[in-house]
């Protein structure tokens, strides 16, 4: 522990810390001013005058093992990894993950979600989904920080933006081929009911589900 | 024909002060943007840049702009039980007697036009220390009303720390530039400027050639009290105890708008303020080194003759930049050391600067007779 030291003449004397003070603060003042006007006319541009990030426009380099917003891998004919084994729905400890699975018509393949939704606004983030997936179908490395919305139906994510990151709420249309539930091709957000002011909330953690769209057939091509 | 001659007299005396007033407040108004980019470059940060009129950013200088427009929509709130005239007047009557005071600054020699000489200086005072200083006193009023009318325990105990700062301090800024005053035996702050003009060959022969007749080298003491002490007067960090936004509530706290804007200008303006007199009083005001009403004359013989116009300009371009460079410097002392507790606040003013202010006129005088006695 560093106690109180006595100050020394000089330091006493107030006038030479301060300046002391000054130069320190001065020397970073004209080093940044510097390198701020080189930067103006396209000169040291690979040295930042700042520490700081600007936020939207420039993102900070995440580190490679956090976790962001969840995904969910996708084979090549464009179909979800996912075999619907209900592994990370049953480890989640926040319980955020809704699976309904459905028959694949590939028997090697035996199951696939025909509905795999997150709520994030429970999920805690833990990645234990990712951890226990056999298939590797759910990974979190979209480096999608900036989760946030108006409403608690909308933190929930369905199939359609699990699989494609990039799409935001509301989606615009369903591109899945597959059959699964989709919640596109109705509202996407149901009304919210009528909630009497005088009763304390009432959230439903479960929409009700969308309809089945998209056929097999779409995806492999009619059997011969 | 006299009439003419009154209104043209009327006429000059109204453009010096609307060229004095333009300068200032502008000045004052970009102290908002100088206060936030200057710390955020002293501290690695980019600072305010993204007020963008029309995608133009032009490094956060609308920012100024954006803070008016704000705070005169902002509501501006009386105290139920506070004195509804008291309070109007007070951040009003802080941010004219910091204008006023201006009046009394030279910024530039006589300037020759037409066969007319006008004085730059609004008022040609030749009390001119003591009025300046009588303002800056009388500044207290509009704190100490501000406090007082807003019935607010917090706004009161505020007023009463920046009342008792401010005349602690202004005992040892009167005290600190008694020695300027015995040095150039004149109170007008135009005749102290062109005294500065001269250097120091009669007394140190060989480099006292180099060295202009500055404040701050006849009185190197009383430079660092007065700038303390002026630093003081201003009630900003490291003397804001006044206000203290980060913890301590200052006088007003009652306030809201652009009524809080008088008072955050009245800041920035005796900023400019106390950086005018350091520079008139301390470093030569309008003087440019070496420079004379005919020209140059460098210490080294050399010689270059300057019209009547350029040399008036050279003033006025020597005044700004050493006011801008304090300006600087205030803003750096600002950003760099913490505030002062109250009683270490009392001690400096009162333990400190008081007696060195006091011994620095002692030793002025003593030395002054000195030189009389010797002739």
């Amino acid at each position: 522990m560093q106690r109180k030291r006595e100050l020394t003449f000089l330091e006493n004397l107030y006038v030479p810390e301060i300046v002391r003070g000054l130069v320190l603060t001065s020397r970073h003042f004209f080093g940044n001013l510097f390198i701020h006007t080189a930067h103006l006319v396209g000169l040291m541009k690979n040295r930042s005058a700042a520490v700081t990030f600007q936020y939207p426009e420039q993102k900070r380099p995440l580190a490679p093992r956090l976790r962001t917003r969840h995904r969910l891998t996708v084979r090549e004919e464009g179909t979800p990894r996912c075999v619907g084994c209900m592994l990370c729905e049953t480890v989640c400890p926040a319980k955020c993950i809704t699976i309904v699975a459905g028959e694949h018509p590939d028997p090697n393949v035996e199951k696939y979600p025909v509905r795999f939704d997150i709520d994030l606004g429970v999920c805690v983030y833990c990645g234990y989904c990712v951890e226990v997936c056999p298939e590797d179908a759910i990974r979190m490395d979209t480096e999608i920080l900036d989760i946030a919305a108006y409403s608690r139906q909308a933190m929930k994510l369905d199939i359609h933006e699990l699989m494609d990151p990039k799409l935001r709420k509301p989606v615009p249309e369903c591109t899945l081929k597959f059959p699964h539930q989709c919640r596109v091709h109705k509202p996407v957000l149901p009304e919210a009911p009528q909630q009497r002011s005088d009763l304390p909330a009432v959230v439903s953690r479960n929409e009700p589900p969308g309809p089945m769209v998209g056929s097999w057939e779409a995806v492999y091509g009619k059997k011969d | 024909m006299i009439a003419a001659l009154v209104f043209a007299d009327i006429g000059i005396k109204l453009a010096l002060a609307g060229i004095v007033f333009f300068g200032v407040l502008n000045l004052a108004g970009l102290h908002t943007w100088v206060e936030r980019k200057q710390s955020a470059i002293m501290q690695d940060r980019i600072g305010a840049n993204r007020a963008s009129i029309f995608g133009i950013k032009l490094f956060g200088l609308f920012h100024p702009l954006a803070d008016a427009i704000k705070m005169f929509f902002k509501e501006d709130f009386i105290p139920a039980n506070g004195d509804r005239l008291l309070h109007t007047l007070a951040p009003f009557l802080s941010v004219f007697f910091a204008l006023v005071a201006f009046a009394g600054i030279p910024f530039g020699d006589r300037l020759m036009v037409g066969g007319r000489a006008i004085n730059l200086q609004v008022a040609g005072i030749y009390i001119g220390i003591l009025y300046i200083f009588a303002m800056l006193s009388l500044g207290v009023y509009g704190v100490i009303l501000a406090g007082f009318s807003s019935r607010n325990n917090y706004a009161l105990l505020g007023s009463l720390r920046a009342t008792a700062q401010m005349i602690s301090y202004e005992i040892a800024l009167g005290l600190s530039i008694i020695g300027l005053v015995m040095i150039f035996s004149t109170m007008d702050l135009q005749q102290m400027v062109r005294a500065q003009g001269g250097d120091f060959s009669r007394w140190l022969p060989g480099i006292g050639r180099w060295i202009p007749m500055w404040g701050i080298f006849l009185q190197p003491v009383a430079f660092f009290v007065f700038l303390t002490a002026a630093l003081a007067e201003t009630k900003r960090v490291p003397f804001d105890l006044p206000e203290g936004e980060s913890e301590i509530i200052g006088y007003f706290v009652e306030y809201s708008g652009m009524k809080f804007g008088l008072f955050f200008m009245t800041d920035f303006i005796e900023t400019v303020l106390v950086a005018c007199l350091a520079t008139t009083l301390f470093f030569g005001g309008w003087q440019v080194p070496y420079l004379h009403p005919d020209g140059f004359h460098f210490p080294w013989g050399a010689t270059a003759a300057v019209g009547h116009l350029v040399y008036v300009g050279l003033g006025i371009a020597s005044f700004s930049l050493k006011v801008l460079a304090f300006c600087w410097l205030f803003m750096a002392i600002r950003w760099t050391l913490p505030r002062f507790r109250y009683d270490q606040l009392m001690k400096l003013g009162w333990i400190y600067l008081f007696p060195i202010a006091l011994v620095n006129v002692l030793v002025t005088a003593g030395i002054l007779a000195f030189l009389g006695a010797r002739g």
